[in-house]
């Protein structure tokens, strides 16, 4: 498979940030296969747009190098940019402007001719569903029509790579699972997409993840083989009242902490027949109702707090 | 070159849509000008006229009726209150009742008809510069003529026999500005204003909102150049300018009567030099600036030097060496002398070529300084 974007060893220390503090990107490697959709997973300030700016030629790395379809970030920008689409983080359209008078703006500055332009944007405001509102000027949609306007004008000329930064942040679940309805279709046509998010669930939509933290990527891999590749399991368990539900689980020891969810907890443990077992004598001991206990699929939000607990530990 | 070009009108039409749609541009860029003009021309621009004056005259004389006659046939006076001495004088002017004050001392009279000199006292408040200023040049020039008609009366007296006409014969005469109209000094000065001020907030603004708006950041990514984006933004504002210097200085010569007395075209020309410096100057602004606010006060370092070191509102004539000299930094000061020889004067390429030369090396280098050092880089 032939590599569409390959970073090196790239670190950014913002000029603005102290000496000798930690860089917001340190030493970051990746490697994205043509026609993947590659997941970008990271809490706020892990490094996703500084990481994605550079890669999308916005902003030049303090050291390390970033090739984008071999060319090179910092040397090649201009044929890198004929061939890439991006979506910045923060709402980046003219907002005096219609969502046509946008398509139609970023469709001429990319070059794309008169004769295809009429098609290729009937196209995208089909797939966008934003037919219907090609006179609203784009300050007047509703956040999620935003977002895929803005998606609309990054596919405009038909670009090899999409990179995306939190596109679905500030979403309701609705338009978010549409976003990613909408990405599906854009693999499908043949282009690689880069897409970060701070949602650790959204990760699972992807065929690979790198999951970034502090300027660093902890981990990558297929959401699959992260899950496995954890040393334990997970058990969740609900019950009432919760106050001894809560003093219960405390005082087992699974090996890797638990969590709250929802109304669940959710324990990460090594030996999940036997703490299912443990817990339910000793809640049933204390009088609680039990309504849930079982083991339970790992999600990518257990890997992402396992590895950032050993990340601290080794710290 | 074609894409080039293609990608540069691409960004010039966007621009439109903001000037049409951006109220507050729109605003700045038709209103501003209009309301200078009219402000310039009616609150500011009072010519001086009818000063009230206190006359002592002590000397009842012919030659003293004579000399308070003269003033205020000049129209630069009016003889407004009668005083019976120095100090009645000084105490009006100290109560603002009147602007000038003549004091003809009663020895006066004698004085002059014995061949002698005869000493008058003139007040000036000094308060209003421009006031005092007409008031000491009509009080000066008035004396003069007397004094040398009083001349020629005792030559003709002593006995030579012939008549003798007045040997010179002094008339002053404003050249270029005949009827010293304030609307004549401000409108090349206004015209100015505009060139400068106004293109450089809007080019600034133009830019800088782009940053604002995160719309940079996507820009940055398309394949439009550097220079393509620059000229792009700034080509709008040129044609604006424009439209507003031929505004100005239509309503200039339809309503306050101030003709282009030269070349129209040698204007256009060379506005076009002076637009490149302040367009320039707006980019170069707009690179150091993140926000719109910070490119306001940046502006304002630019502005306000115009207004005052450059003679747009206040004659430089009058300045102190060190803000006279500091003039010559500036490139709307030659501007200016430029917009008032052509409009005034009916000045020529060749008379001009002084002020020419030094505001387009400035012009030129500004300009493509900004363009050199405008990056398309976060
Ligand atoms: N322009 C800047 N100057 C200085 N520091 C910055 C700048 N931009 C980001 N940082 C810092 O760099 C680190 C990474 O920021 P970045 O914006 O890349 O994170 P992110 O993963 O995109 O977070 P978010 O989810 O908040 O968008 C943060 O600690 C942030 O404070
Ligand atoms: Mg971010």
């Amino acid at each position: 498979m032939a590599i569409s974007v390959e970073a090196l060893l790239l670190t950014k220390q913002y000029s603005s940030q102290p000496k000798g503090s930690r860089p917001a990107l340190d030493a970051v490697d990746l490697h994205v296969e043509a026609g993947q959709l590659y997941g970008l997973v990271g809490p706020d300030g892990a490094g996703k747009t500084t990481l994605l700016r550079i890669l999308s030629t916005v902003m030049n790395p303090t050291s390390g190098s970033a090739r984008l379809m071999g060319y090179d970030v910092n040397k090649q920008a201009e044929q890198i940019r004929s061939r890439l689409g991006y979506m910045p983080q923060a709402f980046s359209l003219y907002p005096d402007l219609s969502v046509m008078e946008n398509l139609r703006f970023f469709a001429d500055i990319n070059g794309v001719s008169h004769g295809k332009q009429k098609s290729r944007i009937d196209e995208l405001l089909e797939f966008a569903r934003l037919t219907d509102f090609t006179s609203r000027r784009s300050e007047n949609l509703s956040g999620g029509m935003r977002k895929k306007l803005a998606l609309a004008c990054a596919l405009v000329h038909e670009p090899e790579i999409l990179l995306l930064d939190e596109p679905t942040t500030g979403v309701d679940p609705v338009s978010r699972r549409e976003l990613w309805q909408l990405l599906a279709k854009v693999i499908q046509q043949g282009v690689t997409v880069l897409v970060s998010t701070p949602y650790m669930d959204e990760a699972e939509r992807c065929n690979m993840v790198s999951i970034i933290y502090q300027g660093r990527i902890l981990t990558t891999g297929a959401p699959v083989d992260l899950e496995r590749q954890m040393p334990f399991r997970i058990v969740e368990v609900k019950a009432k009242p919760r106050g001894t539900l809560r003093q219960v689980v405390d005082k087992i020891d699974g090996g890797y902490g638990w969590r709250a969810v929802g109304d669940r907890l959710r324990l990460s443990v090594v030996d999940p027949a036997g703490v299912q077992a443990r817990i339910k004598a000793n809640l049933e001991t204390a009088g609680a109702q039990i309504s849930i206990l079982r083991e339970a699929r790992i999600l990518m939000e257990d890997v992402f707090i396992y590895l950032v607990e050993q990340q601290e530990k080794q710290a | 070159m074609r894409q080039s070009f293609r990608r540069m009108m691409t960004i010039v039409r966007k621009e439109w849509l903001h000037i049409i749609r951006d109220p507050r541009t729109l605003a700045l860029v038709i209103v501003l000008p209009v309301m200078m003009l009219f402000l310039l021309g009616y609150a500011v621009a009072n010519d001086v006229k009818d000063i009230p004056l206190a006359v002592a005259d002590l000397s009842h004389t012919d030659t003293s009726r004579t000399l308070v006659d003269k003033l205020t046939v000049s129209e630069f006076f009016m003889y407004t209150h009668a005083a019976q001495s120095e100090n009645e004088i000084l105490a009006m002017m100290d109560a603002g009742i009147v602007k000038a004050g003549l004091y003809i001392p009663e020895s006066f009279g004698r004085d002059v008809s014995t061949g002698g000199v005869g000493t008058i006292q003139f007040y000036i408040d000094g308060s209003n510069p421009t006031i005092a200023q007409t008031a000491q040049l009509a009080a000066e020039t008035i004396s003069q003529s007397m004094s040398q008609e009083i001349l020629i009366k005792r030559l003709e007296r002593s006995g030579t026999g012939m008549q003798l006409g007045l040997p010179v014969d002094v008339r002053m005469r404003y050249l270029y500005n005949p009827d010293m109209k304030r609307m004549n000094f401000m409108i090349p000065g206004l015209v100015a204003i505009i060139l400068q001020v106004q293109t450089l907030l809007l080019t600034a603004f133009a830019i800088v909102r782009e940053r604002e708006q995160g719309t940079l950041e996507q820009l940055i990514v398309t394949p439009v150049r550097s220079w393509e984006l620059m000229l792009g933004k700034i080509l709008p504002f040129v044609v604006v300018a424009f439209v507003n210097v031929v505004m100005t200085v239509a309503v200039g010569a339809i309503w306050f009567g101030v003709d282009v007395v030269g070349s129209s075209a040698l204007l256009a020309g060379l506005s076009l030099i002076f637009l490149l410096g302040s367009l320039g100057l707006g980019v170069l602004i707009s690179n150091i600036s993140k926000t719109q606010m910070q490119a306001m006060y940046l502006a304002s370092f630019i502005m306000m030097p115009s207004f005052i070191l450059a003679g747009l509102l206040f004659p430089r004539e009058n300045m102190p060496w060190l803000a006279y000299y500091a003039g010559y930094f500036l490139p709307v000061t030659y501007f200016l002398e430029i917009v008032r020889g052509i409009i005034l004067k009916g000045a020529d390429f060749f008379t001009l070529w002084v002020w020419i030369w030094p505001m387009a090396v400035f012009s030129i280098v500004v300009f493509f300084a900004s363009v050199l050092l405008f990056h398309k880089r976060l």
